[in-house]
């Protein structure tokens, strides 16, 4: 009887997760090798031509929504992980409110943070608008719907998500080791390069993991902070699904999407151990 | 004395960080009480608490709020269900198929949204489901349950076995065992993965915006208001969910404190 326990304390999620997890993303596979439009149904061909033809349309928005991704992630580790270094070493008694004020911004909604930012940085808002009064700006500076904004409103939404693993691994990391370094005369550059930085490397990798994942495939900066010329992959997927209703090419470009970023993640997940990485991601 | 030195830099960087990261708060918060005359809400032309009184003068606006509330509450409940159960079995047994429900956690946490929402679209569009509240409980449901597994997890491993062992040895049954010992003891762990799903809920746009139908929550309908310009309502919305979810967080802590001092 015991034996069976565990089967039916996992059994609804499991159901759960393959109804609506694994079934649609074996069904967008098939829809992905269909051809055929709404009005008269689609048809299973099994031809590749909408993973060709969806690449071919689209490589320019796919590039762009990776070196934008990336770009955002490496900016975020270069400013985020010298606060976590501050908040896990020096911070003493006041870590968890330093800890909460990084994460205020996510008591507003991620949309409307989003909207506010843009709102700061519109071209006659109180910030650029008020420099402008002053002269300190010239009249035709914006900075709205170019890539600066776009990767700017990554960089914000998705910061707290790079800084906090990274906070938990240093966290970790047992001061008795550094001071060991530094009987050895270690000096605080090697001591920071040899002993801390490798033990925080768990955390960097849960922290780029966490940041990377979201900000390329975020259809909302491009949209409310961008301009034409900065249409990332999630917004086409978006339109083609549901404005051009063209299944089979939206299908395509998830999937291609999802084939890119999840190579990367396994590639990951197996140098770490899947375990490593969901729990540094969990706490 | 460089060491010093470079410990207050770090100091000033860090506020600095928070202050960029809290601004558009600020920002938020302002507007809400701008007394704009103009269609746009971005340039401040004077104090007032007109949005306040005014607060659910826009239907549209107030339905998306409630749809978002109701929506939360729902999948919530479900995915805390759940998660606890497959967070129990995954923390506490060894049992066949374990590795394979590991890969599904992983999957449905590391999945991207826009993937999630694509593909569960798919699937409802194939099996002919009328798209509104329930696909979209369903697809909440669906990305909040893993990381509540994980919250609940991290406990479960933690737990003493030996707590279990002796409520039964004392004549407990399973159900009494699991009521007064084990749910207690992962309460804190159920709690936060609870509080993490109803955030999650809430917030969502991505997934939402391709399971909806016709169906509006608050995040939809502010991006769809972009293009003619955001109402202060939201903004005092916003103000006042962000104010709701400080106090009960810092309420939280307080209590948390000050059972950990006597």
């Amino acid at each position: 009887m015991r034996r069976w326990t565990p089967y039916w304390l996992a059994l609804p999620a499991w159901l759960w997760l393959a109804i609506f997890l694994v079934v649609p993303i074996a069904a967008m596979a098939s829809v992905s090798l269909t051809t055929g439009n709404l009005i008269d149904g689609f048809t299973q061909t099994f031809s590749v031509s909408n993973y060709s033809d969806a690449i071919a349309k689209y490589s320019t928005q796919l590039v762009r929504s990776l070196v934008y991704g990336g770009v955002a992630t490496v900016i975020m580790l270069v400013l985020g992980y010298p606060v976590a270094y501050w908040i896990a070493f020096k911070a003493g008694h006041r870590k968890s409110m330093f800890l909460f004020l990084l994460l205020l911004p996510f008591f507003v909604s991620f949309v409307l943070r989003t909207i506010s930012w843009g709102f700061l940085l519109a071209d006659d808002g109180i910030l650029f608008g008020t420099l402008k009064g002053w002269g300190v700006l010239p009249q035709d500076f914006h900075v709205l719907a170019t890539t600066v904004a776009v990767i700017g409103g990554l960089v914000y939404n998705f910061l707290p998500f790079m800084i906090l693993p990274i906070y938990v691994a240093l966290e970790r990391v047992d001061p008795r080791v550094i001071e060991a370094s530094y009987d050895l005369y270690a000096s605080r550059l090697s001591t920071f390069r040899r002993v801390v930085l490798p033990l925080s490397l768990p955390g960097v990798f849960a922290g780029v993991l966490m940041t990377f994942v979201p900000a390329t495939a975020d259809p909302i900066n491009a949209q409310v902070l961008g301009g034409t010329s900065n249409t990332m992959i999630g917004n086409i997927v978006q339109t083609e699904y549901l404005v051009n209703n063209d299944y089979p090419t939206a299908s395509a470009i998830s999937f291609t999407l999802m084939a890119v970023l999840l190579i990367g993640i396994f590639i990951y997940a197996r140098a770490l151990g899947t375990e490593n990485v969901l729990e540094a991601a969990a706490r | 004395m460089r060491g010093k030195l470079g410990d207050r830099a770090l100091y000033v960087y860090t506020w600095l960080i928070i202050l960029w990261l809290a601004s558009p708060i600020a920002v938020m918060i302002l507007f809400g009480f701008n007394d704009k005359q103009s269609k746009s809400n971005t340039s401040w032309q004077g104090f007032t608490f007109k949005w306040y009184q005014q607060l659910f003068a826009i239907d549209g606006l107030t339905d998306a709020l409630v749809n978002s509330l109701i929506i939360a509450v729902v999948s919530t409940v479900l995915a805390t269900v759940l998660g606890t159960l497959l967070g129990l079995a995954v923390g506490r047994y060894r049992f066949r198929g374990k590795g394979v429900t590991d890969f599904l956690i992983f999957a449905a946490i590391s999945t991207p949204e826009l993937v999630m929402g694509a593909s569960l679209l798919s699937l409802f569009v194939s099996a002919n489901a009328p798209r509104g509240h329930i696909t979209i409980i369903i697809a909440h449901t669906l990305f909040s349950l893993a990381f509540v597994v994980v919250t609940v997890r991290a406990r479960v491993v933690g737990l003493d076995p030996s707590l279990e062992e002796a409520a039964r040895d004392l004549g407990a049954g399973t159900f009494t065992t699991f009521r007064l010992v084990t749910l207690p003891s992962i309460m804190p762990g159920v709690a936060a993965g609870a509080m993490l799903a109803f955030a999650l809920s809430i917030d969502d746009y991505v997934v939402t915006s391709f399971v909806n139908g016709s169906e509006q929550t608050f995040p939809l309908w502010i991006v769809g208001a972009v293009k003619v310009g955001i109402p202060p309502q939201v903004n005092v919305m916003g103000t006042l969910i962000f104010g709701i979810g400080v106090l009960l967080a810092i309420a939280n802590a307080v209590s948390a404190r000050r059972k950990t001092t006597h």
